[in-house]
């Protein structure tokens, strides 16, 4: 089910760590981007087959992150902390408002695919709390009130009729070593390489 | 003793995060200095004289850490070094802004302390959910190695370090040392057996040192100014600044960098005192592991790590709580449990069952159905998990002691009276009605 691109991406994320296995992580953010936001079964075990692992071992790896989703979430993963300073400032309220915009309880994702509401535990920014995270970048509030949750929500919806793409780093892995000069050295020589096949071909 | 600015020296500024800025302000020099002028071992004394103590939690002495690492790494044994940016304790939120805001800063302290530990390759685990920060770190550190600040011969010398940015992907115990270890090598994160300590088999089972991105990032300021400059500032055994996150209810929620040493209650002044309208009752000053103190407690204390040890809390991760006349203690209490018993990772028992015995016992007190016998429980609980005392730890990593510790030193011993009025009244001393608690 993984595309070779995915696959070339997960083998480059294999080659950057001293022992192949600890890109894992890694290529579990790649599956899960490719599948739309969670990852099925069977990336599992591409994932596995690229790495040369048992699947098993895959999934007891999978299993035991919170942001590696077991299961087909929104477009908007909307996110409320609910640790100690945000729930004292109105976490559960902005939480309600929010389940009953959307339709659906905690945990779940609304009919229309568009929205997944989760709480999470401390979030680690809470100068804004109640901290509010939609698909990994904070809204950059302090205190959102229970009513401007329900904007927020109006302003994600008019977003995705409105067609708006924006740039979703939920999975990005970073790879910022290949802007040393010698990498890009390596990158003209793998370059000149191919062309030069491509010639005798 | 007011607010200084010396590691958050420039994070205000949204144009430090690029070298070009940075480099302006002297970024790098001290980097490119130690490189080509100083000896490694040199570098390791003056942090041991400085007296640095780590930032993330526990408060080890960096250098004495740093003196346990192989002085003579080889190819087939390399040393490595990790910095700790799983930032996860709650109410702790200043990793993220030196990251995310100077992320050069970071960088040229892990430069200095890979050369000083003789490390070939170093790793920042950064948290999973800090999604915008890793963006900003990535494009740093694709800077430094465009500048060859990292990779081959750094400054044009014969040393040699990379640096490669690992995301973790949502999991509190990766913070712990050893399961982040062992996320790093792909696979759960459940903590190691210690001994053998990182130092001598730790990553791969290599010699590893792992410091928190505070720690790392005052290695560049010890380098640059000295080891007199640093002890100049904080008490004898807690010296230089000590970054603290407040939150809670406060008028200027937001991270501030004191002196170590300074008296707590100067803290909360700088941001903004206590929610307008409202009294102070007590404070968290390390992060949710750390016990509560009351507010006459808070007006002895001083913010190093003597200092809140005396207390009975400490210094912790900097995680700065406050809370007003309006709390209700005994539902701060459950959300803690609660956050424990989600992120115990399973591997013991003590935690595992332990963590969801007092999350139980609290809820139902808060759900109006407490019995009176359920002090006796949550004690024993509590001693199950971490002992009679604290440090007397009876699971198998700190979780168990940060799970036990909030409630049986914090809540149960300065308010165990609220605890007593929601058995007695089966509603809340502070007038919220059960069921229309601040929890979840």
């Amino acid at each position: 089910m993984l595309s070779d691109k995915a696959r070339d991406a997960i083998r480059e994320q294999m080659a950057r760590y001293p022992v192949s296995r600890s890109a894992l992580g890694s290529a579990l953010y790649i599956a899960q981007e490719e599948c739309g936001g969670w990852i099925p079964p069977e990336a599992v075990k591409d994932v596995a087959e690229v790495m040369g692992m048992e699947a098993a071992d895959v999934q007891s790896m999978m299993s035991f992150y919170v942001m590696y989703h077991k299961a087909p979430i929104g477009k908007y993963l909307v996110e409320v902390c609910q640790n100690v300073s945000c729930a004292l400032l109105g976490a559960h309220q902005v939480v309600d408002a929010l389940e009953k915009k959307c339709g659906i309880h905690i945990g779940e994702t609304s009919t229309d695919g568009l929205f997944t509401l989760k709480a999470v535990e401390c979030s680690a920014r809470c100068d804004l709390a109640p901290a509010v995270q939609v698909n990994g970048i904070f809204i950059e509030k302090m205190k959102i009130s229970p009513d401007e949750a329900l904007q927020l929500i109006d302003e994600l919806k008019s977003k995705h009729e409105r067609g708006v793409v924006e740039e979703n780093l939920y999975n990005a892995v970073f790879t910022p070593e290949k802007a040393h000069p010698s990498a890009q050295k390596a990158a003209h020589a793998a370059s000149g390489a191919a062309s030069g096949a491509a010639g005798t071909g | 003793m007011p607010e200084v600015k010396i590691i958050r020296k420039w994070v205000e500024d949204p144009q430090q995060a690029k070298i070009d800025v940075a480099m302006s302000r002297g970024y790098y020099a001290d980097a490119r200095r130690a490189v080509l002028e100083m000896q490694p071992d040199p570098i390791i004394e003056m942090i041991r004289s400085a007296g640095l103590r780590g930032r993330g939690g526990a408060g080890a002495p960096c250098g004495m850490k740093w003196g346990f690492m192989p002085k003579a790494p080889t190819a087939e044994r390399p040393s490595y070094l990790i910095c700790n940016a799983d930032e996860s304790e709650p109410g702790t939120y200043n990793n993220h802004e030196l990251m995310q805001f100077d992320p050069h800063q970071l960088i040229e302290g892990m430069i200095i302390s890979a050369y000083a530990l003789r490390v070939r390759t170093m790793f920042i685990y950064i948290r999973g959910e800090m999604v915008l920060t890793a963006k900003v770190l990535a494009d740093a550190l694709a800077e430094a190695y465009a500048k060859g600040f990292l990779g081959e011969n750094i400054f044009g010398s014969d040393f040699s370090t990379d640096l490669i940015l690992h995301r973790g992907a949502g999991a509190y115990i990766c913070g712990e040392e050893t399961a982040l270890m062992d996320s790093l090598e792909g696979r759960r994160g459940h903590p190691r057996s210690k001994p053998p300590f990182p130092a001598v088999q730790g990553l791969y089972g290599m010699p590893t040192t792992i410091n928190n991105v505070e720690t790392l990032c005052n290695v560049k300021h010890i380098v640059a100014h000295g080891v007199e400059w640093y002890r100049a500032m904080g008490t004898e055994k807690s010296t230089g600044t000590k970054i603290f996150s407040v939150s809670g209810h406060v008028n200027k929620p937001g991270n501030y960098e004191v002196v170590m040493g300074t008296p707590l209650m100067e803290l909360i002044e700088i941001a903004g005192g206590v929610r307008t309208g409202h009294q102070l009752k007590a404070v968290i000053p390390g992060g949710s592991s750390m016990p509560m103190i009351p507010k006459d407690v808070c007006e002895q204390a001083t913010l190093d790590f003597e200092g809140l040890q005396k207390c009975g809390t400490a210094v912790g991760s900097g995680g700065f709580m406050v809370f007003d006349d309006t709390t209700d203690i005994v539902q701060v209490c459950e959300v803690i449990a609660r956050f424990y018993k989600n992120e115990s990772c399973g591997k013991c028992v003590p935690c595992r069952i332990g963590t969801d015995f007092l999350h139980k016992i609290i809820q139902r007190i808060t759900r109006g159905q407490g019995r009176r016998e359920d002090i006796a429980l949550l004690k024993g609980t509590c001693i199950n998990l971490a002992g009679e005392k604290m440090m007397d730890s009876r699971s198998f990593c700190a979780l168990g002691d940060a799970a036990a510790w909030p409630i049986i030193w914090g809540g149960l011993k300065h308010f165990q009276n609220e605890f007593d009025y929601w058995i007695e009244n089966r509603q809340s001393p502070v007038g919220l009605p059960a069921g229309q608690s601040a929890t979840l």
